[in-house]
């Protein structure tokens, strides 16, 4: 097991004070506070090796470029990619979803196809291909949820068929912290011969995540939410599929050759190889260096010991929020075991933000709203719901704090 | 006028069905801002002094001693602003 006291000293925000009260943070699921190494790792960049990446001979730009590239072998290994060519880094996981939206749907897509889509996802693996499907036609089925906020796997696995060509899933509901069978749902995608893309935002930061044994074709993740910057993130593709797609931005270092023939009066061009070929223009560079500090903090702990630890915080959250009374309710699985440290939960007669201001109050951050996912709250019957959400240097006496408070919440 | 601009930092339609506002007070101005709201809207009920539930004519509101507060149900932000000007004047 790993110890929380021992990494909170990393973390310099850990120490501040909100509204008078010590930092109480439950809302890891929208973004990690970072570790000091991070933050040096990035400070330490812009003051000893800032320089744009490849092209240039100099000093500062080599040392720029290896850090760089280093970076996506740390990230390749993290999720146990075949290299650094199927690791191609974006902004966020919004981004890599729409990369392979428009570099992979927008040519691969058309009217006779259907694409599948859980209806637990983020909006950000919904809205992309709603407005791909209005480009180019292919029909959208959504995989039905089950009232307790799991997925309903034989009616998803009755929707696959020869017409579906891609099927988008989360590996963990933003909302309910639900853990999909990843290897399940792609097994039943690739016998129809389709495609699957795994928002893995939840997952990646949490436990484990390995892209061979789970056999996805793309995976998307962010580095905010795993201690890294914000503005980094990752699509893990199979080399097959990324080596025949089209770019999906054009500009610098994304290509081999722009060759202009005075014959033809235009620009022939060459790409750049993986994963160059998609991440044009001037790359995040001081995000990847925090993103791969980010990675070995994490990698040094191991995944295993922070999932366990999560489970732990989240079994003890649970068991105690029963007892804060009957105005208290945790939506989705009461299961701690089949989640992944995300806990939703609304008090009757208070919407999620004055739940959330209270908490705030008390210097407890919680999330509340829709939290990007409206579908999954319509289905759950939910106007809004409050979410808190653990990471590493969560403790039980932080936990104990917010259930203290939930209690006088529930009494007002 | 100058009242509202004096001591709201900033606005922000809550993300739900449910179509609230929470108003943000500026920091140095928070507790000022606070003392003024409870003098002119009642009071329905508090949590050590620092939550309270309040009315002001048929609008029904939430004040945070973190220097926040939810309007519930608030049809825009004109007359948000209308209401927050009459409680900070």
């Amino acid at each position: 097991m790993l110890d929380p006291y021992k990494i909170r000293l990393d973390f310099p925000i850990l120490k501040r004070k909100v509204n008078g009260h010590p930092l109480v943070y439950f809302d890891n699921a929208a973004t990690s506070q970072k570790p000091k190494q991070v933050i040096e790792a990035v400070k330490d960049f812009y003051e000893n090796h800032n320089a744009n990446v490849h092209r240039a001979v100099h000093t500062l730009s080599q040392e720029a470029s290896e850090l760089y590239e280093k970076a996506h072998e740390e990230v390749a290994q993290f999720i146990n990619a075949k290299g650094i060519e199927e690791t191609v880094f974006v902004r966020g996981t919004t981004e890599a979803i729409n990369l392979v939206a428009y570099s992979w749907g927008f040519r691969n897509l058309g009217k006779q196809d259907e694409v599948i889509i859980s209806l637990m996802e983020h909006h950000s693996n919904i809205v992309p291909w709603e407005i791909m499907s209005k480009i180019k036609g292919f029909k959208i089925r959504y995989a039905e949820v089950k009232e307790d906020g799991t997925l309903n796997y034989e009616s998803f696995e009755s929707l696959v068929t020869s017409r579906t060509k891609l099927v988008c899933v989360s590996h963990v509901s933003n909302i309910t912290g639900v853990v999909n069978d990843i290897q399940r749902i792609s097994k039943s995608t690739h016998q129809n011969g389709a495609l699957l893309i795994v928002d893995a935002a939840q997952s990646v930061p949490h436990m484990p995540v390995d892209v061979r044994k789970l056999d996805v074709d793309f995976l998307a993740f962010s580095g905010h939410k795993m201690l890294a910057p914000t503005g980094i993130g990752v699509l893990y593709g199979k080399r097959a599929l990324l080596e025949d797609m089209e770019p999906f931005q054009g500009g610098g270092d994304m290509i081999k050759e722009v060759d202009y023939s005075p014959r033809t009066k235009r620009c022939s061009i060459r790409w750049n190889s993986l994963p160059w070929k998609f991440e044009a223009g001037t790359p995040h560079i001081s995000g990847g260096v925090g993103l791969m500090e980010a990675v070995r903090y994490l990698k040094q702990l191991g995944m295993k010991n922070v999932a366990a630890h999560e489970e732990m915080l989240t079994k003890y959250a649970m068991q105690h929020m029963k007892d804060c009374g009957e105005k208290v309710e945790i939506y989705g699985p009461k299961d701690a075991s089949a989640k992944c440290g995300i806990i939703p939960f609304g008090v009757a007669g208070l919407s999620s933000h004055d739940v959330a201001l209270f908490l705030d109050n008390y210097g407890i951050m919680i999330r509340s709203g829709f939290h990007c996912a409206q579908p999954l709250h319509q289905l759950l019957k939910l106007n809004s719901s409050a979410r808190a959400s653990f990471y590493i240097y969560n403790t039980k006496e932080e936990v104990d704090r917010f259930i203290e408070v939930l209690k006088e919440i529930e009494q007002f | 006028m100058g009242t509202y601009e004096d001591f709201v930092a900033r606005t922000d339609g809550t993300c739900g069905k449910d179509k609230d506002i929470i108003v943000t007070f500026k920091y140095d101005k928070k507790n000022e801002a606070i003392e003024r709201i409870l003098e002119k809207a009642k009071i329905e009920k508090s949590i050590s002094h620092i939550i309270f539930e309040l009315t002001f004519g048929d609008t029904s509101f939430r004040l945070y001693g973190s220097g926040k507060a939810i309007f519930r149900d608030m049809s825009s932000k004109e007359k948000l602003q209308a209401i927050l000007t009459e409680l900070l004047s």
